[in-house]
């Protein structure tokens, strides 16, 4: 689609990733690239597998198969230069809770070569954080800040963060959605960034890495994925055999049903033959679905459970 | 120039930012020559992704409406350039073939249509 994303190195370029737990969740070989300047929503329902394959990124579990390079560089061979490389931010703070903000610097600053006090400084200032409460006495959206402040503050080219936004109020959302921006804005900077409010993700982020059950369901632009989909709606008596043998996934309720379908097979759908956006005479309605849709309608019960990789 | 995007719309954000910016070129707000805001620029003051920009523009660029110069920047092109012509007259014609769809689903005459065709073409230019 462009080739802007053609010429740039990869932030990060994941091949094969696979981990198992003796729980028996396997996260099963994951392959994707994000191209330096970009923000990628990294999404999925609850246990799919996205904090797994953050942690893999870290290199904070142990890898059973697969590479994962970060600006080019082995993550575990070139482990010090990389995480000199990476900002990251939990979904719960990793502060001891006694210390200070102030502690938390000087805790910091020394594990990075290139630890910026003014810039730290000027977050702190943006944030209203104040150097003097203690990490426990911060609200949830403080403390995120707080990690956000040590994430940019030291030169970092990637940033990860996971689930940053749960429990934060649209206030908070909205101004680390604007951080984030400001931050891929010079081209050389990147975001990954795990999430189960797409809302956050709708607008800004330019690719979706969607994984489901442990598996790659998709990775590429949003816009891409978003209209590789339809979401077709109608009466409880439509559900015609064409329109099951289609779907990716259905929710039937009692009025109707919603099923969603690869944008290539609509034509297959007898329902909709009056055409799209003609569809004042066709028994079936197709609209644009969203992520949200997406990933309701591919984990439902009808969902077909052999995925690929779109 | 003016860009404001819906997201409620359910038109998709690059058509908003293609339609609008190609009708600041045709109502002449948007001069040959001008250069458009930069793409993460852009990107960051509408809140958008750069992707979705990019695209704008990419397509834009295939229009004829803006040229994309490498390393420079993207810039309004000639409004009658050909392949801008092209792309105008073949949108003209996929516009009226929805109308005459719409207008056989209801049974309105070839007659009645040129009529409201024919006080369409007579408003000044749509905004």
């Amino acid at each position: 689609m462009t080739t802007a994303t053609d010429q740039s190195p990869m932030a990060l370029s994941i091949t094969g990733a696979t981990k198992h737990y003796a729980s028996g969740f396997t996260l099963d070989d994951i392959t994707f690239d994000l191209p330096s300047g970009y923000i990628m929503g990294l999404i999925g329902p609850n246990g799919a597998g996205k904090s797994t394959l953050i942690k893999l990124i870290l290199n904070m579990i142990h890898r059973d198969a697969g590479e994962i390079h970060v600006l080019g560089l082995d993550n575990i061979a070139d482990e010090e230069i990389v995480k000199e490389n990476l900002g990251v931010v939990f979904d719960s703070s990793y502060f001891i809770e006694t210390w200070t903000v102030n502690k938390v610097e000087q805790a910091m600053a020394p594990m990075y070569l290139a630890w910026d006090h003014a810039a730290f400084d000027g977050y702190l200032t943006r944030f209203g954080l104040d150097r003097k409460k203690r990490v426990k006495e911060l609200s949830r959206g403080m403390q995120m800040k707080l990690m956000l402040a040590v994430a940019l503050s030291h030169d970092a080219k990637l940033l990860v963060l996971d689930e940053p936004t749960s429990g934060l109020d649209v206030l908070a959302r909205d101004e680390l959605m604007d951080i984030l921006q400001n931050y891929i804005a010079d081209g050389e900077r990147s975001v990954l960034f795990s999430t189960h409010i797409t809302a956050d993700l709708e607008r800004a982020a330019d690719f979706i890495t969607y994984i489901t059950r442990g598996k790659l369901y998709f990775t590429g632009p949003k816009d891409e994925f978003e209209e590789s989909f339809r979401l077709v709606k109608g009466g409880p008596d439509d559900l015609a055999p064409d329109v099951k043998g289609v779907a990716v996934g259905i929710h039937r309720y009692e009025t109707g049903f919603d099923a969603l379908v690869r944008a290539e097979d609509l034509g297959k759908i007898a329902g909709l033959k009056a055409g799209e956006g003609r569809h004042w005479t066709a028994p079936l309605t197709a609209e644009p679905a969203s992520i949200d849709d997406i990933i309701r309608l591919t984990n439902t019960s009808d969902a077909a459970y052999a995925m690929e990789v779109a | 120039m003016k860009l404001i995007i819906s997201s409620v719309s359910g038109e998709p954000i690059y058509e908003q930012i293609k339609n609008q910016i190609r009708a600041s070129v045709l109502n002449g707000e948007l001069k040959a020559g001008e250069a458009l805001p930069s793409l993460r620029k852009l990107a960051k003051e509408l809140r958008i992704s750069v992707l979705t920009v990019t695209r704008a523009y990419n397509e834009l660029a295939d229009e004829g409406v803006v040229q994309n110069i490498q390393g420079k920047g993207t810039f309004v092109m000639d409004k009658g350039n050909e392949l801008m012509r092209n792309q105008l007259e073949s949108q003209a014609r996929a516009s009226l073939a929805e109308a005459v769809c719409a207008a056989k689903a209801v049974d309105i005459p070839l007659a009645d249509l040129e009529t409201m065709l024919a006080e369409e073409y007579q408003k000044d230019v749509a905004s």
